[in-house]
């Protein structure tokens, strides 16, 4: 079946099923507005990110490692962000920044490479799916076809919540040499079998991706000189596009902090913070920050207890940040419960796949049941 | 061989259907490139003369069942992981750093085989097997397991496949890649009993819950000993209660379970279709293609599971030799890359380049994406694989001009652990002097430059084909044709 066909059929399908009073949005808007996913590769120390400064258990539990309570930037009167993050103050002041605490699932695994296909697939702890989470989305209700791709991933191969062979989507780590590599794709040609006829479509989408990507456009902001920086530009750059992409994922490397963590998390999150900062500067230059949300993600979080080397081991739960003009700023879910642990770890409050429903959802009006296989009630974190 | 001969040979042999009872050579590449990796045109021609019995005869007789290459020098020298936990952090970190080194230095042991084997469809098996008895470095954090189990598939390749369900079920890296070694009475992981039955033998949907649960119980006892790496029974681990799997009950062990999944015609069916996904087309699309698939369900099962008796059923079914069938496989990363590597006749003294981009392709060996394996077929490509391995094919192809390029590759990204950034600076380092030499390799078509086509392609161009062109542009036309990501 054609790749085409093959949209429309399941598009049709869902349009079928669509019952009367339902309020997702119709096929040709949604994924209209961009969501940004930044992946923490390693797994962050959510705790020391969203630190619970007035927890004595904390202090107790980190006593090389906390941050201290006269440097954190205070959000309320018991949390606060690392004293790294403050290019993300004004966003918090503006109400922009929304933090999720206590993000995790049931049966947490704590290797990186399971975890983050957990994530990835939304699946359930013990059970194993090949297609990415939002290749599932894709492929139950298309893209608009006019879209340079569903998805451009930003540095690195791997596919991520975008892997699925419906998918319409490129790995780039800029997009000048995504267009010299692209003039490899030859779509030409007359399909004698699916093979051959899925390898055309593939060149045909790329070709689609490269004639609708530039990197033309000039901002006037100044992006971080370090990669993640170049990401968040390139990322700009492919916002700045007319054709549209649904998704752009973006990751940053290097939060798997087992020794000397102070440092490198410090240095992490000053990146992501300083990225983040300017990628709002960026679109709200093209008028598109409105229309953005930025979420990150992680396969885990951190243990509680640090370890013997100025460090941190896998854990479990994790604070995560979404960001974007229409986002509803503040704190959700639970803090998290120093003195409750689970063998060692913290227990989780919000299912990561309520997240998930949540940019299906209330970002892109998709209904979530069917791509997360089960019902997982959506956050009220953004604003009409 | 006489050039002169052999392109004469060549056009006879190309020119018509099958003549003086030899195959010819359209049906020699096809069966040469459908069993093993890239074939060249001597070994076109000399399959060609074949009938297709012997072609088959040979094919099968000849199989290797141990690897060539020498082994990593390492692969005696057993770490134990015991303690590991309790180790420092900067102990922790070197046995990461030395687990990355003889991961790679494995992966690339086996690409140097899979160049130089005079037994490709050793290979083939032994990596179809991989992808069907996956486990990954990633889990079982030991490269000496995994080198054993590779030596295990190897030999049970082309053998009989109750043995190696049997043998690689008590594999060490199988143990602890699917946890059973943590396994233990009264607390069983049903890890190994769910994954042998709906991935190695049944399929989904041939097996109750309840079935995995008992025989879990079943496997309790089966360990590895920490302090050699090898199988270990630990009868008191193991669950001695009455258990019931497939309607068969009693004081079953882990052997009577696999017994009892070998009994179920399911199991040859379900390996059946793997075969034939592998070999023949992505399913049976026709009645008589179902009926073929039959049949060698029914070969494998009444010959008690001999692969090469299943193997020569496929490779006589019409379905395999049928004309609508061929160019509908994808190839795998592997294929594309060794099979082009092989075919163009590049020198590589050391295949690291051609290793790590089997991971940018999507088929980082021995660390399959899970325990379902590669999904194949269509999977693997996608814009950024398809993109790479053109920019591969165009590299290799542009003889000296493409090591200027790759001596410019960006620096490994900023927190690339150092084993990975060395790896890296030594792949860059042999791409220098690996060197396609399209003169030499055109020579054996003489003034027929473009008789390539009959052995690059496994079909009529899907594109414009290399039209009039000559020299390198007709070789860097017919690898870029998407008929050439085809098999």
């Amino acid at each position: 079946m054609k790749r085409r066909e093959f949209l429309s059929r399941t598009a049709m399908s869902a349009a079928a099923l669509c019952l009367p009073g339902a309020v997702f949005a119709q096929a040709e808007s949604a994924y209209r507005r961009l969501l940004v996913l930044v992946e923490l590769k390693g797994g962050n120390d959510g705790l020391n990110t969203v630190v619970p400064y007035a927890d004595d258990a904390y202090y107790s539990l980190r006593p090389q490692l906390a941050v201290k309570r006269d440097q954190v930037l205070q959000l309320d009167q018991r949390t606060g962000l690392h004293p790294a993050m403050q290019a993300l103050m004004p966003l918090w002041q503006a109400r922009e920044l929304a933090l999720v605490q206590g993000v995790g699932y049931p049966e947490p695994n704590l290797s990186h490479f399971r975890s983050i296909e957990i994530w990835d697939t939304a699946s359930k702890s013990g059970e194993t799916l090949s297609d990415g989470w939002l290749a599932r989305a894709f492929a139950m209700r298309p893209a608009p076809v006019s879209f340079a791709a569903d998805g451009v991933v930003v540095g690195g191969n791997d596919m991520g919540p975008l892997a699925g062979i419906h998918t319409r989507a490129v790995a780039l780590t800029d997009t000048e040499s995504f267009l010299r590599q692209a003039r490899l794709a030859n779509p030409a040609g007359k399909a004698r079998n699916g093979a051959l006829a899925h390898i055309l479509r593939v060149e045909a989408d790329v070709v689609q991706a490269a004639a609708n990507l530039n990197a033309d456009y000039a901002f006037r902001t100044e992006f971080p000189r370090n990669p993640f920086g170049q990401a968040v530009r390139t990322a700009a750059q492919i916002a700045a596009n007319p054709a549209g992409v649904a998704v752009i994922r973006l990751s940053l490397g290097g939060f798997d902090t087992h020794r000397n963590q102070p440092a490198v998390h410090e240095r992490l999150l000053g990146e992501l913070s300083g990225g983040i900062a300017a990628l709002k500067s960026a679109l709200t230059e093209i008028g598109k920050w409105d229309s953005t949300l930025v979420m990150t993600y992680a396969e885990f979080g951190r243990r509680p207890q640090e370890n013997g080397s100025m460090g941190t081991d896998h854990g479990t739960a994790n604070a995560h940040f979404l960001a974007g003009g229409r986002v509803r700023g503040g704190l959700y879910g639970v803090p998290p419960d120093l003195t409750a642990l689970d063998g060692g770890n913290l227990r989780f409050s919000i299912d990561y796949r309520n997240l998930y429903a949540t940019l299906l959802e209330r970002w892109w009006g998709v209904e979530s049941a069917r791509v997360l296989n089960g019902q997982f009630a959506a956050l009220d974190v953004v604003r009409a | 061989m006489n050039k002169a001969v052999s392109l004469a040979l060549l056009l006879f042999l190309f020119a018509g259907p099958a003549q003086a009872g030899g195959i010819g050579a359209d049906d020699a590449r096809h069966l040469l490139n459908r069993t093993g990796f890239g074939a060249r045109l001597e070994e076109i021609e000399a399959c060609a003369k074949l009938s297709r019995e012997e072609a088959l005869e040979r094919l099968l007789a000849g199989t290797r069942i141990s690897p060539n290459t020498p082994a990593p020098e390492w692969v005696n020298d057993w770490r134990s992981p015991r303690g590991l936990r309790q180790a420092s952090v900067e102990e922790r970190m070197k046995y990461q750093a030395e687990l990355f080194r003889r991961g790679l230095e494995l992966k690339n042991w086996w690409v140097r085989e899979m160049l130089a084997t005079s037994s490709p469809l050793t290979e083939r098996m032994t990596l179809f097997w991989h992808n069907h008895f996956t486990s990954s470095l990633q889990k079982v954090r030991s490269a000496n397991l995994v080198y054993r189990q590779n030596l295990l598939l190897r030999r049970h390749a082309l053998g009989n496949f109750g043995e190696l369900l049997h043998a690689v079920s008590r594999d060490p890296a199988m143990l602890v890649y699917l946890d059973a070694a943590a396994s233990r009475r009264g607390q069983p992981n049903e890890n190994f009993a769910r994954e042998v039955m709906e991935l190695f033998t049944l399929g989904e949907g041939k097996y109750a819950e309840a079935d995995v649960k008992e025989a879990a119980r079943a496997f309790t006892g089966w360990s590895v000993n920490p302090d050699s790496g090898v199988f270990m029974w630990r009868p008191f681990a193991h669950d001695t209660g009455v258990k019931g799997v497939l309607g068969r009950s009693g004081n079953l062990r882990g052997e009577d379970v696999l017994d009892i999944l070998l009994a179920q015609p399911a199991t040859a069916e379900f390996v059946t279709t793997k075969l034939w996904r592998e070999f023949v087309s992505p399913a049976p699309s026709s009645e008589a293609e179902r009926r073929d698939a039959a049949r060698i369900a029914q070969r494998l099962r009444e010959s008690g599971y001999d692969i090469k008796s299943a193997l020569r059923e496929v490779f006589l079914s019409d379905a395999f030799w049928s004309p609508e069938n061929r160019g509908s496989l994808v190839k795998s990363p592997v294929e594309l890359v060794v099979g082009t590597l092989r075919q163009l006749e590049v020198e590589v003294s050391d295949p690291l380049p051609f290793t790590l981009l089997l991971r940018r392709l999507g088929q980082d060996l021995f660390s399959p994406p899970n325990v379902k394996g590669w999904p194949g077929g269509e999977a693997w490509i996608n814009a950024t694989t398809l993109l790479a391995r053109k920019q591969f094919l165009e590299r290799i192809t542009r003889a000296d001009e493409g090591v200027r390029e790759m001596r410019t590759m960006q620096p490994a990204p900023e927190g690339t652990p150092r084993p990975a950034v060395e790896a890296r600076e030594r792949a860059l380092k042999v791409m220098q002097h690996v060197r396609f030499q399209p003169q030499n390799w055109l020579r054996q078509f003489g003034e027929q430059e473009s008789a390539a086509q009959l052995v690059l392609l496994p079909g009529e161009p899907a594109g414009k084909g290399a039209g009039n062109s000559r020299g390198l542009d007709l070789v860097r036309a017919l690898v870029s044709d998407p008929m050439y990501q085809l098999k």
